[in-house]
């Protein structure tokens, strides 16, 4: 496994924006409301925020109103801005990347570096292990890191395992090269493409270009339907994957960074689905107090759960005083990471938005 | 572990089915609360008893919890 340590900048901000529009599980016509209930129990999704995919609202521009409001906070001026990474799975097009276009948008001067990274549930952790070590240096001195999906589009509404359970979010990071940062993060990783197969959309890109059987309704089974533009994801071997080598990660970060488990303030899970939560946080030796959630009010919202966390469930505290979190995630790859964040207060988190 | 502790740790997993259903050649897929969380919890089970990884697709070619104890054992 590979790990990095980054020191010499400062996290400063952090904000979050969703759809405003809800969609409740229980309102779903595909299953019964004893079904419905007994889903909500194992997954802990109780509703969701989706946008309408129509391109009125895309991960680019829930990020990009989260971050006008984190800037203006901030007192940043966007001309400070060097260094842009937008990490998501749905970007505005397939090229040019969408980092580059929120440069545009947003007025950041053309000489910054803008690019995408094409991740998912693990984004948030490899984003900030790029721009940490992009910054560490000092070669870059203001930061915005970009994650968030709107991947409620990639479900199938007959496919009760992806559409109950995706919810849309876009987060943004402010971070500042300070060679005096007390700050710390502490991150180490594992990539397995072997599991590619599980958490997948198989037709639209090179290897399966667009296809009259692309569009085809086809029955996966347990009342499952879906085309090859769907997401397609085995759930019991995502589970399998992850409860067997995210405590793997978790024991060789613990060892190779020394982190004394019982010094550690919160335990952030990617919010996954609860079953898989509640036996990771089992599994790595956290009481319930120590690991929050808001699965229930966001559902899965891939490589922006971590952040969104931070902001819905740690904003008083992240600006109050000093924490030391971990955080572990599993995702689309597989792609794998388990985080040691320390923070020292006066971050500034506004108050989740919407759009 | 051996085949009798697997069987009476794959029923444990279950709620509602009785212990005494459970053989080294019951066909655990036939039993009625057989579905997908219970799945998860033998992949767990497993997983945290004897540190091997069921994967969903070996849960999927076993018929029996002999089977599926001896291709565990075979990892």
């Amino acid at each position: 496994m590979s790990s990095i340590s980054v020191k010499n900048i400062a996290i400063k901000g952090m904000a979050g924006c969703v759809p405003e529009r809800v969609q409740e599980n229980k309102d779903y016509p595909g299953m019964t409301p004893e079904e419905i209930q007994k889903y909500i129990n194992a997954t802990g999704v109780v509703r969701r925020h989706c946008a309408i995919h129509d391109g009125s609202i895309c991960t680019s521009d829930l990020c990009q109103k989260a971050a006008e409001k984190l800037l203006s906070d901030l007192g940043w001026d966007k001309s400070e801005i060097d260094l842009l990474i937008f990490v998501s799975h749905t970007t505005d097009y397939k090229l040019p990347a969408t980092g580059i276009v929120l440069q545009d948008k947003m007025g950041i001067p053309t000489s910054c570096l803008a690019f995408d990274i094409t991740l998912g549930c693990s984004g948030f952790l490899v984003g900030l292990g790029v721009m940490g070590n992009l910054m560490a240096s000092g070669s870059f001195r203001k930061g915005l890191l970009m994650v968030g999906n709107t991947q409620s589009e990639y479900a199938s509404p007959e496919d009760r395992s992806m559409t109950l359970l995706l919810g849309d979010a876009g987060t943004v990071t402010a971070i500042e090269y300070d060679p005096n940062s007390k700050d710390e993060i502490n991150i180490t990783y594992m990539s397995d493409g072997s599991g590619r197969e599980f958490v997948i959309l198989p037709d639209g890109g090179s290897r399966n270009p667009v296809n009259d059987k692309s569009f085809i309704m086809e029955d996966c089974g347990n009342g499952i339907r879906r085309t090859r533009l769907h997401e397609k994801m085995i759930g019991d071997e995502v589970f399998s994957y992850g409860t067997h080598f995210i405590p793997k990660v978790y024991e060789e970060m613990r060892a190779k960074f020394n982190i004394e488990p019982e010094q550690v303030d919160y335990l952030l899970l990617h919010q996954a689905n609860k079953f898989l939560c509640e036996k990771l946080r089992k599994k790595l030796k956290f009481p319930p107090e120590k690991v929050p959630y808001n699965i229930q009010e966001f559902g899965n919202t891939s490589g922006a759960t971590i952040p969104l966390l931070m902001v819905t469930e740690l904003q008083k505290e992240l600006h109050d005083r000093e924490l030391n979190m971990l955080a572990a995630t599993i995702g689309v790859g597989f792609s794998l990471g388990v985080a040691q964040i320390k923070t020292h207060g006066g971050i500034l988190v506004p108050d989740l938005m919407y759009l | 572990m051996t085949l009798d502790e697997f069987v009476k740790a794959f029923a444990a997993e279950f709620d509602d089915t009785p212990e005494e259903t459970f053989k080294a050649d019951t066909h655990y897929k036939e039993l009625d609360e057989w579905g997908s969380l219970v799945a998860l919890s033998i992949i767990s089970m497993v997983d945290d008893e004897m540190d091997k990884r069921v994967t969903g697709a070996d849960l999927r070619s076993c018929t029996t919890i002999e089977e599926l104890y001896n291709l565990v054992e075979s990892k």
